[in-house]
């Protein structure tokens, strides 16, 4: 198997730079995105989610919230793969 | 009766039955043209109520045909036949007679105007769903498959004591709305509850669907959680408890889900998850949330199948669904690629996806009556959805390091099954009026909005960028392989060990009483033996000589007292 990836073409996302490039691309489109902040009309539903890059900063925050309460949730719940003996 | 018989329900199990005898390499084009002419049969019939017939004075009604029960069983029929496509393969009669009778029956209790009916389809739905984890044939199997059997017959054995509460209590055992009110709305409430996977009653879901066949699992996440929806919201629609326990249901499935490794048991989480969202819209009731629950329901079946669909490709090829194993699929299995991309940004309700037309009606019908902490919950929820479904269970299996699998790409019936699932996912998206046109209220409703578009779009694509952040600095919790427990830990592990104490408890007194009570009988024996025994105190060897002198003194001493006591 291993012969047989050598022998494979490389492909464009496995060069690191390419990762990056997308990576930079992802910054520019929510950059993108907070700039269009000005140009839509809002209309919230209760006030707090019409303050500026509401849901930008809520995506945000809420997926590092997930994220860091998940690995803490782990340290707890986390066992061996064959803990239930099945 | 023959109003009986024109059911698709009926002939599609019916059908199943057929499957008993034909030929096994008919078994496939059979699971597909099947669930289409019930489907020709479903939209040909009329709406309204038909196939009454009288039992013990009960009046049971087999089809009925409105606005709610129309929409899930159209959905259904459609599940059936994609899932007919992507097992064409399989030619496990078992698996195949099971597919159908399951689909039928989860289509009849849809179409099912009374309890009694009701709880027919409910056991069978239990019955003939357990073959899918069976069909597996592995010892793992077999147990997860009891456990979920046990469970789905409680919920059906509580539908059933409810439904005889309720004739008895107001003579009728019609399904219609019944409200948490009295023993029976709770008993039948609690029956849908478990099927609906609300928090707590939820592992059965985590537990079983993992374990199904690859094609089984995607038969089995269709129907019977979205049967519980339908339920819910023919029962208890606008019940203000559901708001909470959807909540509940979108937000704690998501921590579990980002550290899991097993990707259908992801996905199993994410299914939960994405049913608060309809337990909310139920609970809401208003025209605008029902009408987002079906929507949503419709939607998600599609997307669902599609991602169990791809991962089900995966498990066949490669052999297993951890993500601690998987990497860098793309480059053998691109097609399957596309198609679980597809998947995941329908459900993480990117524009031009299908959810992204479905969800935001419940969202809106919460914001409108003014819920803003379940709102924002629910927003919650959706920043998850992202990362479980919309990147982990793609990033990890098709990108990422390469885990070196060079495996072929997936056969051309699953792929031709996901092609379409994958166009539906995005036909919903783009030109959703269908869909909303057989909803069970008009909709007045438009989610192309510039707001709507650019706030999703913040959303979304800010989570994508916090993903990509803690990725770099090493922050993401890593694949490993692992157990996480969840409440299943408590009838798995805790109950058994409380069991056992108690038993070994129970069994160390009673040795300890019995033993005890041997000690006081050996004494008291012993004692005996000492008195009685041979050269005890009771027992000195006499003569027969000494004998008659005794005898011959009593009868002396009563001779003589006669004399003195004359009568």
């Amino acid at each position: 198997m291993a012969s047989e990836q050598r022998d494979e073409r490389q492909r464009w996302l496995d060069r690191p730079e390419n990762v990056t490039k997308i990576v930079r691309a992802l910054w520019i489109a929510c950059g993108a995105l907070v700039v269009a902040e000005f140009f839509y009309h809002k209309h919230p539903y209760f006030g707090f989610d019409g303050s500026f890059a509401f849901y930008a900063i809520f995506g945000f925050v809420a997926y590092c919230v997930i994220v860091f309460s998940a690995k803490g949730l782990r340290r707890v719940i986390k066992r061996d793969e064959d803990y239930y003996n099945e | 009766m023959s109003e009986v018989l024109l059911n698709p329900a009926l002939l599609m199990m019916l059908a199943g039955l057929v499957a008993l005898v034909i030929p096994k390499r008919a078994l496939g084009v059979w699971a597909v043209i099947v669930p289409v002419a019930t489907l020709a049969l479903l939209i040909a019939l009329p709406e309204g109520v038909a196939g009454q017939f009288t039992v013990f004075g009960m009046e049971l009604i087999t089809r009925r045909i409105d606005g709610l029960s129309f929409v899930w069983a159209v959905i259904f029929h459609i599940a059936a036949i994609l899932a007919g496509i992507y097992a064409w393969h399989v030619q496990d009669r078992v698996q195949q007679v099971a597919a159908l009778i399951y689909a039928g029956a989860a289509i009849g209790a849809v179409l099912a105007g009374d309890l009694l009916t009701l709880f027919l389809y409910w056991e069978l739905t239990a019955l003939s769903s357990v073959l899918l984890i069976w069909a597996s044939r592995n010892p793992t199997a077999t147990k997860v498959g009891f456990r979920y059997l046990i469970i789905q017959v409680i919920s059906g054995l509580l539908l059933m004591c409810g439904a005889l509460v309720m004739h008895q209590q107001t003579g009728s055992i019609a399904f219609d709305h019944i409200g948490l009110e009295g023993v029976a709305g709770w008993l039948i409430f609690i029956a849908f509850g478990i099927k609906c996977a609300f928090p707590f009653l939820h592992n059965w879901l985590q537990d079983a669907y993992p374990h199904a066949t690859p094609t089984g699992t995607v038969v089995l996440s269709a129907f019977t959680t979205k049967l519980a929806v339908y339920s819910l919201a023919r029962g208890y629609a606008g019940e203000d408890l559901l708001i909470t326990i959807g909540a509940i249901m979108t937000a704690f499935p998501i921590f579990f889900a980002v550290i899991e490794n097993d990707l259908r048991r992801v996905l199993s989480y994410s299914l939960n998850n994405q049913l608060g969202f309809m337990v909310v819209g139920v609970g809401i009731g208003t025209e605008l949330a029902i009408n987002g629950a079906a929507a949503h329901a419709f939607a998600h079946i599609l997307y669902k199948a599609l991602l169990f669909m791809s991962m089900g490709a995966v498990l066949y090829r490669v052999g297993t669904v951890k993500a601690s194993e998987l990497g860098g699929l793309y480059k053998s299995m691109p097609w399957t690629t596309a198609f679980c991309i597809i998947g995941a940004m329908s459900i993480s309700a990117f524009p031009l996806f299908s959810g992204f037309v479905t969800k935001s009606m419940i969202l809106t019908a919460v914001a409108y009556e003014g819920h803003w902490v379940i709102w924002t919950v629910l927003l919650f929820a959706s920043a998850g959805v992202l990362d479980h479904s919309g990147i982990k269970v793609p990033f990890f299996t098709f990108f990422f390091h390469d885990a070196g699998h060079r495996v072929k790409e997936a056969p051309w019936n699953m792929l031709l099954a996901m092609g379409i699932t994958a166009f539906l996912c995005i036909a919903i998206g783009v030109y959703p009026d269908p869909l909303y046109a057989i909803l069970p209220f008009p909709v007045d409703y438009h989610s192309y909005t510039a707001a709507h578009v650019i706030t999703q779009l913040q959303l979304l694509l800010f989570a994508a960028l916090a993903f990509a952040v803690l990725m770099r600095k090493g922050w993401y919790p890593e694949e490993i392989k692992s157990t996480n427990l969840d409440f299943d830990w408590v009838y798995r592990r805790l109950l058994p060990r409380i069991t056992a104490a108690t038993l070994n408890g129970v069994w160390a007194v009673d040795r300890a009483v019995r033993s005890a009570a041997m000690r006081g009988l050996d004494v008291l024996v012993a004692k005996a033996n000492h008195t009685l025994g041979p050269g005890g105190a009771f027992s000195p060897s006499l003569s027969t000589g000494a004998m008659v002198v005794y005898v011959s003194l009593l009868l002396a001493f009563y001779v003589v007292f006669s004399f003195y006591w004359s009568a």
